[in-house]
């Protein structure tokens, strides 16, 4: 009955997304108010259809009810709780119902938040928004239904793939989609204003909080990605620049490109063509990754469905939405009013600069991950693209990016004088070159040395625009600490944003530094490796729900004193046959301990030990950037349509 | 051309790219669906090469046999990595055991396999090898380019090899590939 | 401090990367020649799990192809000798860093290429803008001035 009443929901979704493309757009065509005004319901109502038929599915899935062939295929009785309930995401038909789900909130949000915006604009937005749901719902009724009934219904399921029962896999997917489906908001937002043939400052101060929301998620669910396949896949790395994490990347890339561009379209109104293209790319990107994972023709382990009639739906999908986008970008973007005039050194030139280095980077990216397939397709050669080449083309590119980063801030808009701006770097620049200088004689690493300087300039330079508008050191402390309080927000998010940055990249150079080794020790053996002693104290076995671990004690000390007892397992899935190894990690925010559980043989069992160097930076780093992210969203600026009017604060004017 | 009409074309490029892009991910979908692109499978280096030198004990009851053996016998054949651990192994016996029938001489490697889990295997699913061999450090299947089990390589009179099958065989691909090929060698 | 550091370049005397679990007997005695066999298997893609490399594959196929890496950096070969002995038999495909060759050239000018399409773009966008007025003509100049009278 469930599955059924589901199965009716996602009909009904169907159908009112339908609705929510054709009546807005055609009331905004028309000037007809009743129509635009239907938008904001139909958006809601599109998504409490969704969100039933989704909690319909879950509900199948917690009762384990295996008459639904995707909870058959998927799920199992045995499985935990809330494996049950976060599998319902964990494979294609589930993931694809995720995504149309989000996809339903971001209408609902636009309804909800975007009361300010212009009647027709916001009908545009709900509309173009409504297209692209109904297009996905449309390919989950049809060919990905997840409510499809297998009868009779099997007394057990397949359970899904143990890799799969972890919390971090488990809450990758929301916060990832959320960051891509998050992107539809820009583009709709883009396509709306390309319809109207009007993008002006208004526009981009209403666009910008969308994208920074996006933004935020995006970054969470990529770093959440990655920390997930350092501490579950048990290789000690955390990016292969596999196809799939590429994919990520892309609107990720594009999407920091289009954050920093709707500010001069905001405060300056120019770079509007820039800016529009890149919303449609961001969210065409998203789109792609999602084409790519689930038709196969990727050469990855993530990839999902490898069936080529799903592919052919979703590339006629992809067809419509981003060729219908860019031919309307085609059309209608030569005729927006022509933008204001800057000089080549100023902010807005940093900014161009920004967007060419970010928009070269992802382009980099996007040819290694899609070379494999076109030289197939043209050469009929087989060849493939892995971290080499990455590290050999985009670190290039980064080098000017991150010295603009922390110059783009302190130059003026309109025209600026460069040097001032370099002058008061001086402090950052001074900094960068200890640290690198220090690195550099004592570690012999060149290149972390180099990462590590460039991690301080960040971080240092971050905060330059800040001091100086503080005038730190140069007035009383409690008039910097009056200004620091009375600065927007958005001051304060992009700067920490900044620093954020740096962290990450403080993180990777740490981590390229990391030592391992591998040994084979027989309880009660110790093993001194990085400065510590590491003790094999037993091993045990331990059942467990649907598997059997044999699980090593292992006890790490330093100078006598215990640091941990932690324990790396190999868990034995029995009804798939598969083992996968649990690693076990230690942190004290500076250096990771990683051990990793091999073969027993012989009474010895085989142990891989990591000493992971500001490992954990790399994702602090990316929390620090949504944080960053999320304050600027907290400003108020944006949030309002109009500025907001503060009480008079007794500050000297700056001069 | 003026400014405008130069505009105007640049503002066309991204869809130009996209579409182009489109056209070629449609191209591999249809390949895909031929089955002339799998983005995991490799082509075989060994593809218009003399087979490599090797010599390989025997699996019991059957003599080993070399590189050379294969060579003077002067006939098309076909060589066959398997494993008794292997499951599509399993699926394709019988068609080699077809095949067996037809006439093929296929000279049969066990990759990575213990003596007795080997014969084992043969006795329970049919022996269609004209002798077995045994590869168990796996160092002439590396030299073969193997990458999985189960792999067929079929070769002309002179050794050299025309075609190598990754996965099992089955009817189609007899049908559709294998036969065509003995054909066109005999 | 001074301990960090102790622990820092204690690190860094090992430093080393990503390896698969396996047998710590296959590690080679000699640490310089056991870090060029590490390094060459960190260049090549394991053909079974293919998005790991060889060194940190725990596949069987990637077992034996490090054995074999480290018997031939032992008997002498040089790391282009031990590569092309793989490519030899599975193709570039097995090559982490594709080859640079004509096939390759899109990809490997790829950051030019892009850093000159996205600064072409903004050059033009410039000139456009840029663009001055040319100035008036006499006659356009005595009609201007009959219009602001």
């Amino acid at each position: 009955m469930i599955p059924e009443l589901g199965h009716f929901a996602l009909a009904l979704a169907v159908a009112i997304a339908a609705a929510q493309a054709v009546l807005p757009l055609l009331g905004a065509h028309r000037r007809d108010a009743r129509m635009m005004a239907a938008a904001p319901a139909l958006a809601v109502g599109h998504l409490v259809a969704l969100a039933a038929s989704f909690g319909c599915l879950m509900w199948s899935a917690v009762v384990d009810d295996f008459s639904v062939f995707n909870v058959a295929e998927n799920s199992s009785s045995s499985e935990p709780l809330i494996y049950k309930i976060t599998g319902t995401w964990g494979n294609h038909e589930g993931s694809i119902l995720l995504w149309c789900l989000i996809l339903a909130c971001c209408g609902a949000a636009v309804a909800a938040f975007g009361r300010n915006l212009p009647s027709a604009l916001r009908a545009r937005v709900i509309g173009v928004l409504g297209f692209t749901s109904a297009g996905f719902l449309l390919y989950a009724l049809t060919v990905s239904n997840p409510f499809l009934r297998v009868w009779p219904p099997p007394i057990d399921g397949q359970n899904i793939n143990p890799l799969l029962q972890d919390p971090g896999l488990a809450m990758h997917p929301p916060v990832l989609y959320a960051g891509y489906v998050g992107f539809a908001i820009p583009f709709a937002f883009a396509v709306a204003a390309l319809i109207e043939g009007r993008v002006d400052a208004a526009w981009g101060r209403w666009v910008r909080p969308w994208a920074l929301g996006a933004w935020c998620l995006l970054t969470g669910g990529i770093a959440l990605g990655s920390w997930w396949a350092y501490y579950e896949l048990g290789w000690g790395g955390f990016w292969f620049w596999d196809p799939v994490e590429n994919a990520s990347l892309l609107p990720w890339l594009t999407g920091t490109a289009l954050l920093h561009s709707a500010i001069v379209v905001e405060k300056r109104e120019a770079l509007k063509t820039w800016t529009i293209l890149l919303a449609i790319g961001t969210f065409s990107l998203s789109l792609c990754g999602t084409f790519m994972v689930r038709s196969g023709i990727l050469n990855s382990v993530h990839a999902f469905a490898s069936d080529p009639t799903r592919g052919v739906f979703i590339l006629v999908l992809l067809a419509l939405v981003i060729g219908g986008s860019l031919l309307l970008f085609a059309l209608r973007a030569p005729s927006l009013a022509a933008s204001g005039i800057f000089a080549p050194v100023s902010r807005e030139g940093a900014l161009v600069l920004n967007n060419v280095l970010l928009c070269s980077v992802a382009a980099v990216v996007l040819t290694g991950t899609a070379y494999p397939m076109f030289a197939a397709l043209v050469f009929d050669a087989k060849l493939s693209v892995g971290p080499p080449y990455f590290h050999m083309t985009v670190v290039p590119l980064l080098v000017p990016l991150f010295a603009a980063m922390s110059v783009g801030p302190t130059l003026a808009w309109k025209r600026a004088d460069l040097l001032p701006g370099l002058l008061r770097l001086w402090w950052a620049a001074l900094l960068a070159a200890l640290v690198g200088l220090a690195t550099a004689a004592g570690l012999r690493d060149a290149f972390a040395a180099a990462g590590f300087a460039a991690s301080a300039w960040l971080i240092a330079g971050a905060f330059a625009e800040l001091t100086e508008r503080v005038r730190l050191f140069r007035i009383p402390i409690a008039a910097t600490w009056a200004r620091a309080v009375s600065q927007p927000l958005a001051v304060w998010g992009a700067a920490i944003a900044h620093a954020g940055m740096g962290v990450t990249v403080a993180g990777i150079a740490g981590m390229s530094l990391s030592a391992s080794t591998i040994v084979s020790v027989r309880p009660g053996e110790t093993v001194a490796f990085g400065g510590y002693d590491w003790t094999l104290a037993g091993i045990h076995t331990q059942p467990g729900s649907n598997y059997t671990a044999r699980v090593a004690d292992l006890r790490v000390m330093r100078d006598g004193r215990q640091v941990v007892l932690f324990h790396p397992s190999r868990h034995s899935f029995t009804r798939q046959q598969q083992t996968i190894s649990d690693t076990a990690i230690q942190t004290n925010l500076i250096r990771d301990l990683y051990a990793v559980m091999g073969d027993e043989r012989d009474g010895q069992v085989v142990l891989r030990l990591h000493v992971n160097l500001l490992a954990p930076w790399i994702w602090l780093g990316a929390l620090v950037m949504a944080a960053g992210g999320g304050l600027s969203l907290a400003d108020r600026r944006l949030r309002v349509g109009a500025p907001a009017r503060r009480a008079a604060v007794a500050v000297p004017a700056r001069v | 051309m003026d400014a405008t009409t130069r505009r105007r074309l640049i503002m066309l490029a991204p869809l130009g790219i996209a579409a182009a892009a489109g056209g070629g991910f449609w191209g591999l979908l249809l390949r895909m669906q031929e089955g002339t692109y799998d983005p995991h499978s490799l082509p075989s280096m060994l593809v218009g090469k003399r087979l490599p030198e090797f010599s390989l004990p025997g699996q019991p009851p059957s003599e080993g046999f070399s590189s050379a053996d294969i060579i003077r016998s002067g006939r098309p054949a076909l060589v066959n990595f398997f494993a008794s651990w292997c499951v599509p192994c399993i699926q394709e016996a019988p068609v080699l055991m077809q095949l067996k029938q037809q006439g093929v001489p296929i000279w049969g490697i066990a990759y990575k396999d213990k003596a007795d889990a080997a014969a084992g295997f043969l006795q329970q699913h049919g022996d269609p090898y004209v002798r077995v061999a045994r590869d168990e450090p796996g160092r002439v299947a590396i030299d073969f380019g193997l990458y999985g089990v189960p792999e067929t390589y079929v070769l002309d009179r002179q050794g050299v090899v025309r075609m190598r099958w990754a996965g099992g065989m089955s009817d189609d691909v007899v049908r559709d590939s294998l036969a065509p090929m003995l054909k066109s060698l005999a | 401090m001074t301990r960090l550091l102790l622990v820092l370049v204690a690190l860094i005397a090992l430093a080393g990367s990503a390896q698969a679990v396996s047998d710590p007997g296959e590690m080679l005695r000699d640490p310089t020649m056991e870090r060029r066999a590490e390094a060459i298997g960190e260049q090549l893609r394991c053909l079974v799990c293919q998005n790991e490399s060889v060194e940190q594959s725990d596949a069987d196929l990637a077992k034996d192809l490090r054995r074999i890496i480290r018997q031939r950096v032992t008997a002498g070969d040089t790391d282009r000798q031990v590569t092309d002995w793989m490519v030899a038999r599975y193709g570039d495909f097995i090559r982490l860093r594709p080859p640079v060759d004509l096939e390759t050239l899109l990809l490997w000018g790829a950051p030019v290429i892009a850093l000159a399409v996205a600064g072409g773009s903004v050059a033009i966008g410039w000139r456009r803008r840029a663009r001055a007025p040319e100035p008036l003509s006499s006659a356009e100049r005595r009609r201007l001035a009959d219009l602001l009278e």
